[in-house]
């Protein structure tokens, strides 16, 4: 993986009729590089995508691919393929016709596109399906189908929006599999949006944490998991995600901080020896581990995982433990402080 | 468990004929027993008063056939339809593209065109009438501003068709528009942007994806104006009555003449005879043909 900028947005804002879009959006993606936006729906991760595409034009700043500014080119323009949510295939044109039609239109000659084409169904796996409508393929063919499309032509930055998010759980988790192989093999740039936190975590170099409309964190998956810039991120980030308590609840944090602690680094330990005490309030089998969740005045999502099945009756009582070390601690306005 | 399958299927299929027996009824009493009865009146002769009814054949028909009338009729009415069902559907498709576009007073254009469609025929000819009439017409007030000389539209055998034609085509263009948009709007947004990133202009994505996709609509539609071409009759008795000199005649109203003008019910009948045959030989080739090369949704 090269590090040169290969797309680089500078202070993008989008609005409609004075409503919020996005705003201050500020990035800059490396060539060959897999770039998650993740957020909750609305938060402006579609939008974001959609300015980069030229399929919406910013009402402020800026955006460069590949180091021309094409902040009002239009979509064609910008050299680059697209997965929609919906996939966005022709129905009335076979798979064949589907993967071919940008070939067609930018009157790539015939044996040149025949020869891509295979290629393409090749590398997803639809050989043999040439002939077919969209109408008569399965959920994740239709989706190999918009990814074909999308690799066809060889464009070296390629967007997607929540391209899973119409399969079920285990399909999507071998299509995660292998976009990510696809995106390594060919050495393109990918920027993928998704409101699912597995996935941009599993899959993403870096992933761009989104609220509201703006940038909340940007980072490593590595990142976002163990340094959370504020209380939002570290509640999306993780399953489960972090527990947060608020500093009244504990001794030697003043009163108005809030506490952060991951559900890996709590233990439970005999009565009289930890620093809480706590009431169970449901108890999940994992598989490998069991989920306790715990109740606890200032606190919220407080869990601990005990290994294989263990489980614990609703209202018990359970004392536990933490070190100081795990601890991440936010200002009052929900801000990480140093550390 | 046999008798229980049985007594199952019994009372399914009982089901089914009641459903189906008001359609049947009513199209049993409606269409079914006059079309049979117009056939077998189409066989006998016209009955006066020194020579009774008898079964004739298909003499009815050669009479017809000699008839030059009819052939004018007939001529009148193919050009009527080879005109009024391609322009009407361009102008209806073409509005359609733009009334769906992104242009203002969006809803003021779609109610615009709409307007024709909802005047009754006989009120849309007297506007017409209005447009036509020499001297005081609309038509021929604007031709003299630029000092043309006033044209009898409806009066000369050269114009009075054309006229008439006219008439269809303002009439069934915005009906048609409807039903496009109706068809434009299920196309949804993303194939017109997957398209724009793939590099295709305008023309393209209307040529290869929109026309496509119009495709059971466009079909629908020109179904609808073909039989339209030949049951649409209404502003004939307003503006022409067929003539001058059955320029303007067409096959219906002919029918009409024949049976309730001349009186010889025997020809009406043979007539549409002719015209049911040719409409059903059109539907089965819709229904069996086309539609199996249309991409439907
Ligand atoms: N075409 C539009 N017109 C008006 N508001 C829009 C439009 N597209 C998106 N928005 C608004 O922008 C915000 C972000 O939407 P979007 O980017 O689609 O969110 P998501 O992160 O779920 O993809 C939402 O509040 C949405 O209502
Ligand atoms: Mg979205």
């Amino acid at each position: 993986m090269t590090t040169s900028t290969f797309v680089k947005l500078d202070g993008i804002a989008k609005r409609w009729n004075g409503q919020l879009g996005v705003e201050g959006i500020t990035l800059d993606i490396p060539e060959g590089s897999f770039t998650a936006l993740l957020g909750p729906s609305g938060c402006g991760k579609s939008t974001t995508l959609r300015l980069l595409a030229g399929l919406e034009l910013p009402d402020e700043g800026q955006i460069l691919i590949d180091g021309k500014d094409v902040t009002t080119s239009a979509a064609s323009d910008r050299n680059l393929s697209m997965v929609f949510q919906s996939y966005a295939l022709f129905p009335h044109l076979s798979v064949a016709e589907n993967v071919m039609f940008g070939l067609k239109v930018r009157r790539v000659p015939k044996q040149e596109r025949l020869e891509k084409l295979h290629r393409a169904l090749e590398i997803t796996g639809l050989l043999g399906y040439e002939g077919r409508k969209p109408g008569e393929l399965s959920g994740g063919q239709r989706q190999r189908v918009a990814l074909a499309r999308a690799i066809v032509a060889g464009q070296r930055l390629c967007l997607m929006d929540e391209p899973l998010s119409n399969l079920d759980a285990k399909l999507r988790n071998a299509v995660r599999k292998d976009i990510k192989k696809l995106q390594r093999d060919l050495g393109i740039t990918v920027v993928y949006v998704t409101h699912d936190q597995t996935e941009a975590m599993s899959m993403a170099d870096t992933v761009v944490l989104m609220k509201d409309g703006h940038i909340q964190q940007v980072g490593s998956p590595e990142d976002l998991y163990s340094r959370p810039n504020n209380t939002f991120v570290a509640e999306f980030v993780g399953a489960p995600p972090m527990a947060l308590i608020e500093s009244t609840a504990l001794e030697g944090f003043g009163d108005d901080k809030t506490v952060g602690i991951r559900a890996e680094n709590i233990q439970i330990v005999p009565a009289g020896t930890g620093r809480m005490r706590c009431k169970v309030n449901e108890s999940e089998f994992l598989g490998a581990e069991t989920l306790i969740g715990l109740d606890h005045d200032g606190t919220s999502g407080l869990c601990v995982l005990q290994p294989g099945l263990s489980l614990m009756p609703e209202g018990d009582e359970v004392e536990i433990n933490f070190d100081d070390g795990n601890l991440h601690v936010f200002d009052d306005a929900g801000k990480r402080l140093a550390g | 468990m046999s008798t229980h399958a049985n007594l199952e299927r019994r009372r399914q299929a009982i089901y089914g004929w009641l459903l189906l027996s008001p359609a049947l009824v009513l199209l049993s009493a409606f269409a079914f027993y006059p079309s049979i009865a117009t056939l077998w009146t189409s066989l006998f002769s016209r009955g006066t008063r020194r020579r009774p009814v008898e079964y004739v054949g298909f003499e009815n028909y050669s009479d017809l056939f000699a008839d030059p009338t009819f052939w004018l009729v007939v001529k009148n009415n193919l050009m009527y339809a080879g005109v009024t069902i391609p322009v009407s559907m361009g102008i209806a498709l073409a509005m359609a593209l733009w009334a769906n576009g992104k242009i203002r007073a969006r809803g003021f254009v779609r109610t615009a065109y709409f307007t024709p469609t909802v005047l009754p025929m006989i009120a849309a000819a007297n506007l017409w009438l209005f447009f036509y009439t020499p001297g005081l017409g609309v038509l021929d007030q604007i031709g003299s501003v630029f000092g043309l000389p006033s044209v009898n539209w409806l009066g000369q055998p050269e114009t009075a068709l054309w006229a008439i034609i006219i008439v269809t085509i303002w009439k069934e263009a915005g009906f048609f528009m409807i039903f496009y948009l109706a068809a434009l709007q299920t196309i949804p947004e993303e194939l017109k942007e997957a398209a724009d990133i793939e590099g295709a202009s305008r023309w393209t994505y209307t040529r290869r994806i929109v026309l496509p996709l119009l495709m059971p609509t466009t079909l629908f539609i020109a179904v609808n104006a073909l039989i339209n071409s030949v049951k649409l009759i209404d502003h004939l008795f307003i503006l022409t009555k067929g003539g001058p000199s059955d320029a303007s005649k067409l096959l219906l109203y002919y029918i009409w003449e024949m049976a309730f003008a001349f009186f010889d019910a025997p020809s009406a009948a043979a007539m549409t005879v002719m015209v049911i045959v040719v409409l059903a030989i059109i539907a089965a080739i819709k229904f069996s043909y086309l539609d199996k090369r249309t991409h439907y949704q």
